[in-house]
């Protein structure tokens, strides 16, 4: 029964070096892919489903009891952002046989997916910090062939950079790690939170808390160290910025959300209010990038940094509701991410170019396309119903209710400036007059329209049925909120 | 031991950085690999040294040295073994495509 809490990182794990053997038969790789993504994602559905009605799954790997072996949890919050894992992997892998060149789908593209989703999933499941830093590093091995795949000049011009700074927080996440063994004695989450807890966060505690919130920044792209985001994320192929702008800041602040409820949460004046400042920084900068270019595919990637200071925002507030606006946000966030890289990646293959000002009357031609995108784009700026507006109440209504009006306010117009941005998309991309020259071609577009609108389905779902999701995410910061729960059921005691 | 050993990850993980500071790219890959094995350093130095015997499971030794840190560093080597060889391919085929190997000329602000 506990040995289910391995399968979403095993099942894609063997799938990768599975798609190594057959990499140049490329239909039978594609069916292979499809198959085994489709699948992955109704087992670890099915894990969620046990985990929401019998409570977490912990797995000791190889027998050795918690404090000492390794240990995998899959709790509420851990089994859900891997079942929205998998759900944008089901829409990627659609995607990709049409985005990819056949060169680059032969050249282990579906290898390196896979074993993204591996690294990505693991990230979530661990149990402890060193393989938290081990997981980070498999996602980040398959990220650096990803975003290499293809091999244009700016490509590599690109990824040196994003390579180099990923490394160098690796080393100083390794570095933080050990300083925090040195302290506490353990690397197992649960057992550093008992410890903490007992010395109350003395003084070195908040240091080291500080330097891991600096590594997982780096990963998450919080104001300063977002820098390295927007152009390398531009670089690779549609789908492969899907992936990386669903998943990858993801995880950082996934990490984040997970430290900072469960072991560092004894020194909020110091810790979380540093964070409140950084989140209004995020957001601010973020925009301003967004509103900076006529690029759509870099439009998209600024607005990734605004998400990530509304998540940051409702972790520094920690309150219960505020947890859950994050929570819900996160969730929002990356089906709306992977959903909006496609789109763009969609219109990009059509027109040929990703200058805003060389196109125009796209509606004409294209009005599944052109819909879809107007719908995630009101979803990416919270208007309601869609979903992002029920994150954004969450985390605004608090910060009221928390008496911070200066990082409200700030949220509020970051809000406005997003919809201003993807509107200028909508407006100067899809509207204008008719361009008869151009014959649309149906068949690629509807290839194109599927896996776009699988995604928009669920974020749709996410705000329409927030009355089936909202009590999860409560029942989840309710128990993020109470560490002791998390302790008691990793360390058995 | 503990005092020099610390201060040679110090030396290290400075004249790591001093590397990564550089403009060529090969002084910077070689930066990268001595701040890891600064850090590596770093994680054997945390653990103690030497306290006792070697970690292994015979009768009567009581006191024995923390194995941890030594699974730790032996994880993190072989990362940054990997790290390290596919960014010396990735610099070789970045600076024969760009046709430079200095950073401030890959700067770039054009995105297509």
């Amino acid at each position: 029964m506990s040995n289910l809490a391995v399968l979403p990182i095993l099942i894609p794990l063997l799938a990768g070096i599975f798609a190594a053997f057959i990499h140049n038969k490329t239909k039978m790789v594609r069916i292979f892919s499809i198959i085994v993504s489709i699948s992955n994602l109704v087992v670890v559905s099915y894990i969620g489903y046990l985990v929401f009605q019998n409570g977490s799954i912990i797995l000791e790997t190889g027998g050795w009891k918690a404090p000492y072996g390794i240990v995998l949890v899959a709790d509420m919050l851990s089994i859900l952002l891997v079942i929205t894992t998998n759900i944008i992997a089901v829409a990627c892998v659609f995607f990709a046989r049409k985005s990819l060149s056949q060169q680059q789908e032969n050249f282990y593209f579906y290898t390196f997916f896979f074993l993204l989703i591996t690294g990505v999933s693991g990230a979530f499941l661990t149990g402890d910090l060193f393989n938290l830093f081990v997981f980070f590093e498999v996602l980040l091995m398959a990220s650096y062939a990803l975003i290499v795949l293809g091999g244009g000049k700016i490509q590599l011009r690109e990824s040196i950079k994003y390579v180099l700074i990923n490394l160098f927080s690796s080393i100083l996440f390794v570095t933080v790690v050990s300083f925090l063994y040195s302290v506490v004695g353990t690397v197992n989450m649960a057992q550093i939170a008992e410890r903490v807890q007992e010395v109350e966060q003395r003084g070195i505690l908040t240091t080291i808390a500080i330097l891991l919130f600096f590594v997982f920044a780096t990963k998450a792209a919080v104001f300063p160290l977002y820098y390295w985001l927007p152009k390398s994320y531009v670089v690779p192929n549609p789908v492969v910025s899907a992936l990386f702008g669903a998943l990858l800041t993801k995880v950082g602040i996934y990490s984040i959300l997970r430290v900072f409820t469960t072991i560092f949460v004894y020194e909020i004046d110091i810790t979380h209010q540093f964070f409140l400042w950084l989140a209004a920084l995020t957001m601010i900068s973020g925009v301003i990038g967004a509103l900076s270019t006529n690029n759509i595919k870099l439009i998209i990637s600024y607005n990734i940094i605004p998400a990530v200071g509304f998540m940051l925002m409702g972790i520094g507030l920690y309150t219960e509701a505020s947890i859950s606006g994050s929570i819900y946000y996160l969730l929002h966030d990356m089906i709306v991410k992977g959903t909006l890289f496609l789109i763009v990646g969609a219109i990009v293959a059509i027109t040929g170019t990703s200058d805003l000002r060389k196109m125009g009357g796209l509606i004409h031609h294209y009005p599944v396309i052109g819909w879809l995108f107007f719908v995630a784009s009101l979803t990416l700026a919270g208007i309601p119903p869609f979903s992002g507006f029920i994150g954004k109440l969450l985390l605004l209504q608090e910060g009221l209710a928390q008496d911070q009006i200066a990082i409200v306010i700030i949220g509020l117009i970051t809000s406005l400036l997003i919809l201003f941005s993807m509107i200028r998309i909508f407006i100067q991309a899809f509207w204008g007059e008719k361009d008869d020259t151009i014959t649309p071609n149906r068949i690629k577009s509807r290839a194109y329209a599927w896996p776009i609108a699988f995604l928009v389905a669920f974020s749709v779902f996410l705000g329409v049925g927030a009355e089936y999701v909202y009590p999860m995410v409560e029942d989840i910061s309710t128990y993020l909120l109470d560490p002791s729960q998390y302790i008691d059921s990793v360390l058995k005691e | 031991m503990e005092i020099i050993t610390s201060m040679l990850a110090g030396i290290l993980f400075a004249t790591g950085i001093y590397n990564l500071l550089q403009k060529q790219m090969l002084r910077i890959i070689i930066g990268t690999a001595l701040l890891s094995h600064g850090a590596h350093l770093f994680i054997l130095t945390m653990g103690k040294l030497k306290r006792g015997k070697p970690p292994i499971l015979v009768e009567g030794v009581e006191k024995y040295v923390d194995p941890l840190p030594q699974a730790l560093i032996l994880t993190s080597i072989v990362i940054s073994f990997g790290v390290t060889s596919f960014l010396l391919v990735l610099a070789y085929r970045a600076s024969l495509l760009n046709e430079t190997d200095n950073m401030e000329e890959l700067r770039g602000s054009d995105y297509e």
